[in-house]
Order: C-alpha cells, then sequence, then structure tokens
C-alpha cells in the first residue's frame, strides 16, 4: 500500500474507485496465497472443532445403524457418580492430576538450575546444551520402550544394578503406586528437561549485564543476584514454561502407555489414554468427545488462573 | 559472570575461580553421564544375545557381540521393520514439504499483503494455538475415515499439516524481513507471486529450514495419532511399531526391542546433530515472545 503518492491527478471519485478495485485485487490475491493453507486448517482444524462438540451431543457409535441426538446427556452422565463411564474418567482424570501437580515442579526446577550452571559461560557450554537437550528429539515410543526395559521389576537393569549394590532389588518401579509415579515423573524430567533449559537460558541471557553490575555495587552475593535479578527478570518465561509444563503434563499419554500400561489396576491410566481407548478403541466416540471437552475446560480454567497469579505478583 | 565478590584480594579470587570451575564441570558432566548412560546402555544392549541381556543384566558390554537383534527384526515378516522405516521417511517428508509450501505461501499474505478480513483470518489461527491436540482428536478421525485415509500414508501427513505452528513461526519471520527489496521489485513491476519465490523464499532460507527441521522430528515421533489410524502391520510407521515390538516379544527378548529403538531414534539424533543449533535456538526464541 506504499505507492499512492505516485497516482497521476485525477478526480478523486474515479480514484476513489480505482483504489478500492486495488483493494479488491490484493484481497484476491492476498486469499490465493492463503487458499492451501486455509483449505488444510478448514478442513482439520476449525471443522474438527465444531465436529467435536456436534459428536459429544450424540450417542455415537460408529458401529451402530443410527447416531441418536441425545442433548447433554454424554456430559450428565460424567458428572452422575455410578455411572458407566464416570469412575472411569474421573479416575483417569485424577491420575492426569497426580501426574501434573507431580511433575510440573520438577519441569520447572531442575532445568532452572541447569540453566544456571550453563549461564556460567564455560568452556563447551555449547556441546552441554546439546546434551541436556538430545532426550527431548527422541519420540515418546522412543522413551517409552527404553524405560519399560530398564524399569522392569523382575528383568530390568536398574533393580540388577541395584541388587548389585547390595541395596533392595525387587522396587515395583512400573507396577506399584508410589514407584509408577515416581518412575513416570522421572522418565519425563529426564526426557523433557532440555527444553525448559534452552527457554530458561535464553531468558537469562536476555537479561542486561548492568543489572548484576548494579547488584554488585550493592555488595550482592551470588544468592542475592540470583533472587534478586536472576528471578525477577525471568518471571514472563517462567510463566510461558508454566503454562506450557502444565499442558504437556496434563496431555501425557505414551509414557503411561508404554512403561505402565496404566498399572495397578488403571491407576496410572491417563484421561488421554481413557479418552483414546473409549472413543478410538471402544467406539464410543459421543462420550469419549464430551471427555476432552471437559479436559479442555479444566486446562482453560488453569490456563486462566495461572495467568492471573502471574501477572498479579508481578 | 556472577560468582566473583568484589572485595576479596586478587590470588585468593582466582584460586576461587578456579575452584568453582571445576565444580561447575563436575556438576555438567555428572547430568551429562545421567542423560546419556541409559542411551548407551540401550545401545550396547542391542547388540547382547538374550541369553546375556537377561542372566549378566549389569555387565553393560556385549559380550559375546552379536548382531542377531538386528537380523531377527530385519527377517521379520510379522514386524516389518525395513516397511515401518521407509513409511516414516515418507510420511515425515511429504507432511514437512506440505507444511513448508502451506505455510510460507499462508504466512507471506498475513506478513505482507493488506486485505479484507485479515486480523479475523489471523486471530482464527493464533488462536487454535491454544486449543490442546485431544480436542481433535475423535472428530479428526471420523473425517479421516470419511475421506477414506484410514490405514493410508494420508492419515499420517495431511491432518497435522494444518497446524497453526507453522504459518505462526514463518509470518514472525517474513515481518522482520526488510521491504527494501520488494519495494524494488514491486517498483520494476514483479507480480507478488514472483516477489514470494524469488526474494522473500530465498532471505527466508534459515527459517524454512529450521520449520522443516521441527516438523521433520515431530511427524517422524508422532506416536498417539499413526497408533490408531494406521491399522496393518505393513502400514504402520516406526513409532506404533516400536509398540507393536513391545507386545510381542515381551520382556523376554529385550535385545531385539532395543535395536527397534535404536532403529527409530538413530536417524532424529543425526538430524539433531547437524541442526542442533537450529533446534536449540528456535525453541529458545519461543520463549522470548512467550
Amino acid at each position: 500500500m506504499a505507492s499512492l503518492p505516485l497516482a497521476p491527478a485525477t478526480s478523486p471519485a474515479s480514484r476513489l474507485s480505482r483504489a478500492a478495485g486495488r483493494g479488491r485485487r490484493k484481497t484476491l490475491t492476498a486469499y490465493l496465497f492463503l487458499t492451501p493453507f486455509l483449505v488444510l486448517f478448514c478442513v482439520f482444524v476449525v471443522a474438527p472443532i465444531i465436529t467435536g462438540l456436534w459428536v459429544s451431543l450424540h450417542d455415537w457409535n460408529p458401529l451402530l445403524p443410527r447416531q441418536p441426538f441425545v442433548g447433554l446427556q454424554n456430559y450428565i452422565e460424567l458428572f452422575t457418580p455410578g455411572s458407566l463411564t464416570s469412575g472411569d474418567f474421573w479416575e483417569s482424570m485424577r491420575a492426569t492430576a497426580i501426574f501434573t501437580i507431580a511433575s510440573v515442579p520438577f519441569l520447572l526446577v531442575v532445568p532452572f538450575a541447569l540453566a544456571v550452571l550453563l549461564h556460567q559461560k564455560l568452556k563447551g557450554g555449547t556441546v552441554f546444551r546439546a546434551i541436556f537437550f538430545a532426550p527431548y528429539v527422541l519420540g515418546v515410543a522412543v522413551i517409552g520402550v527404553i524405560w519399560k526395559f530398564l524399569l522392569d521389576p523382575q528383568s530390568g537393569t536398574l533393580n540388577k544394578v541395584l541388587g548389585a549394590m547390595g541395596l533392595p532389588d525387587s522396587i515395583p518401579w512400573t507396577v506399584d503406586v508410589p514407584w509408577v509415579w515416581i518412575s513416570l515423573v522421572g522418565v519425563t524430567v529426564w526426557w523433557t528437561m532440555g527444553f525448559n533449559t534452552v527457554i530458561l537460558l535464553a531468558g537469562m541471557q536476555g537479561i542486561g549485564s548492568e543489572l548484576y553490575d548494579a547488584a554488585a555495587v550493592d555488595g550482592a552475593g551470588v544468592w542475592r543476584k540470583l533472587t534478586g535479578v536472576t528471578l525477577p527478570g525471568l518471571r514472563p518465561v517462567f510463566m510461558f514454561i508454566t503454562t506450557t509444563s502444565i499442558l504437556a503434563s496434563a496431555n501425557m499419554f505414551g509414557q503411561s502407555f508404554l512403561i505402565t500400561a496404566g498399572a495397578p489396576g488403571d491407576e496410572s491410566r491417563t484421561a488421554i489414554m481413557y479418552i483414546a481407548d473409549q472413543g478410538l478403541k471402544q467406539s464410543q466416540m459421543g462420550a469419549a468427545s464430551a471427555m476432552s471437552y471437559i479436559l479442555f475446560a479444566c486446562l482453560a480454567v488453569i490456563s486462566v488462573i495461572n495467568f492471573r497469579l502471574q501477572r498479579e505478583r508481578s | 559472570m556472577a560468582s566473583v565478590p568484589l572485595a576479596l584480594p586478587h590470588r585468593q579470587t582466582s584460586r576461587r575461580k578456579i575452584g568453582t570451575q571445576v565444580a561447575l564441570y563436575l556438576a555438567l558432566v555428572m547430568i551429562a553421564l545421567v542423560i546419556l548412560t541409559p542411551l548407551v546402555w540401550v545401545l550396547l544392549t542391542s547388540f547382547k544375545t538374550n541369553f546375556a541381556a537377561i542372566n549378566d543384566p549389569t555387565n553393560p558390554l556385549p559380550l559375546p557381540f552379536t548382531t542377531d537383534a538386528y537380523s531377527t527384526l530385519l527377517g521379520s515378516s510379522e514386524q516389518p521393520i525395513f516397511r515401518w522405516f521407509l513409511n516414516s521417511l515418507v510420511a515425515a517428508t511429504l507432511q514437512t514439504v506440505l507444511v513448508l509450501v502451506t505455510a510460507s505461501l499462508g504466512a507471506y499474505a498475513l506478513a505482507r499483503l493488506e486485505f479484507v478480513g485479515k486480523r479475523i483470518v489471523f486471530g482464527c489461527i493464533v488462536g487454535t494455538l491454544f486449543v490442546p491436540p485431544v480436542i481433535l482428536l475423535i472428530p479428526n478421525y471420523l473425517i479421516v475415515q470419511n475421506l477414506g485415509w484410514l490405514d493410508t500414508i494420508w492419515a499420517i501427513t495431511v491432518p497435522h499439516a494444518a497446524g497453526a505452528f507453522g504459518i505462526f513461526f514463518l509470518r514472525q519471520f517474513f515481518v522482520n524481513l526488510p521491504v527494501a527489496l520488494e519495494e524494488a521489485a514491486r517498483i520494476d513491476g514483479a507480480g507478488e507471486f514472483r516477489i514470494f519465490l524469488q526474494i522473500v523464499l530465498p532471505l527466508s532460507r534459515p527459517a524454512l529450514a529450521t520449520l522443516a527441521v521441527l516438523t521433520f522430528l515431530a511427524n517422524w515421533n508422532d506416536f498417539l495419532w499413526p497408533l490408531y489410524v494406521l491399522l496393518s502391520p505393513e502400514n504402520l510407521t516406526l513409532q506404533p511399531g516400536l509398540s507393536i515390538l513391545q507386545g510381542a516379544y515381551g520382556s523376554t527378548y529385550y535385545p531385539v526391542i532395543m535395536a527397534g529403538a535404536v532403529i527409530a531414534a538413530v536417524p532424529v539424533l543425526v538430524i539433531f546433530t547437524v541442526a542442533q543449533r537450529q533446534v536449540v535456538e528456535s525453541v529458545a526464541n519461543a520463549g522470548l515472545k512467550g
């Protein structure tokens, strides 16, 4: 839109209509550029969001000839104790909550400690940064089968190594509480800590050195600089990684699926695991869609609370 | 560098500095060992015999050394891992191409063209960045089923190419490109498509490369979606394939499962080694923008 000054001297009216024509052509060009993406976006993002709601209002079993409209019945059943799905669903929500609450603090504290170490500008720092990040590029299936093997209570390496060192060698890492939670959280932290570390490190590098110099002039030691300069400076970054970590943990699937298979009983079966199973294996698509919207609503509420809390503190 | 109190005399300072450095390196090496040991252990286990893996589980070395696990895998007709490898490669490549083409075209319009409805379109795209993927799981299964795409490569390449991340990521990059070159081309009468193709895309090579790597990794590593939309053994990709291997070889043939994990891990580790800086820095920037 920068070429207007070149317009020749014509009457205001015709200039206006020509500008409108040009605007229309520009709009057409822009949508030509956008069409390939928008087609995909509408079919696989916008339509599913609406279809999901629609399905959740039906008794949607693809194996049956009809999918009758049932209104809010799927939602009501999930909130009715003793109904077919509510017990299992809320148990899976409980598992998701336990995992999220147990993992998120470690996903913030451990990467923060690593970022502080990496921020000391040592030689070879980027090599360590790459090593810490490396597990994150592996898929959850690789992580899952690896740790299923290492943590197996009978034949797993960890118990055998503990035994060889004279320590307890029959810890039920993958089959009993609270060990399944320790395993799932430990594996997840091991797998993904590099992600938050890299983000925190970039945040630290963005804090101006003059702030540290000023603190040093005031006689601040290492600890005072950390709490007085680094942490306040990282507040927006922490806000970001808290939100993304909560969302990632609440969407956990592969670790439970492969390492514990939900054991003991269904205690470590997460919400996503239950929704995928109900919707795609048991053909209860209506109920499963309703569950995914309830999970979505919970996550939205948590995100808003988190956002408010962080903003109030600053 | 925050660790040197000012008041100490100089010699003491430097001695303390060396002490701190040694402690720091020790800590870093320890953490690196925690990360690398399990991975090395898996690699070594994949070269063990089943007998050694079970009866001498604390010995890290594969004695006797054997590639039996790999030949078992490659010779299996029920779990055709070479086929899975090819499927993963084709799917990841296809989705990467699809994302690069559609996202770069769309991002150009959002970054450089003025048009009616621009803010609404951009708002909708950004809004879906916050929609958790579980919302799309069941309806997308139905859509893919209605398209007749279940158990085909389209199911694992097209739907996830529609995500908002790519177009958002490239728009950020395009917006920050200098407009001078484009203005010059426009005065010379170049159309928008030529400007896009001959000026903007060549200038955006680093961003396109980063997006390509991230998309490839995401598709290669995807587990939940292909686990449910791929059905026949010969159509699987490596990630759901690993879950099948775990079921088939249980807790008695660990070297075979570990060999499968190695085969699935090596390509992404190679890509990461080559494109380490791009991957790490794109993640770092994500935090600064958020």
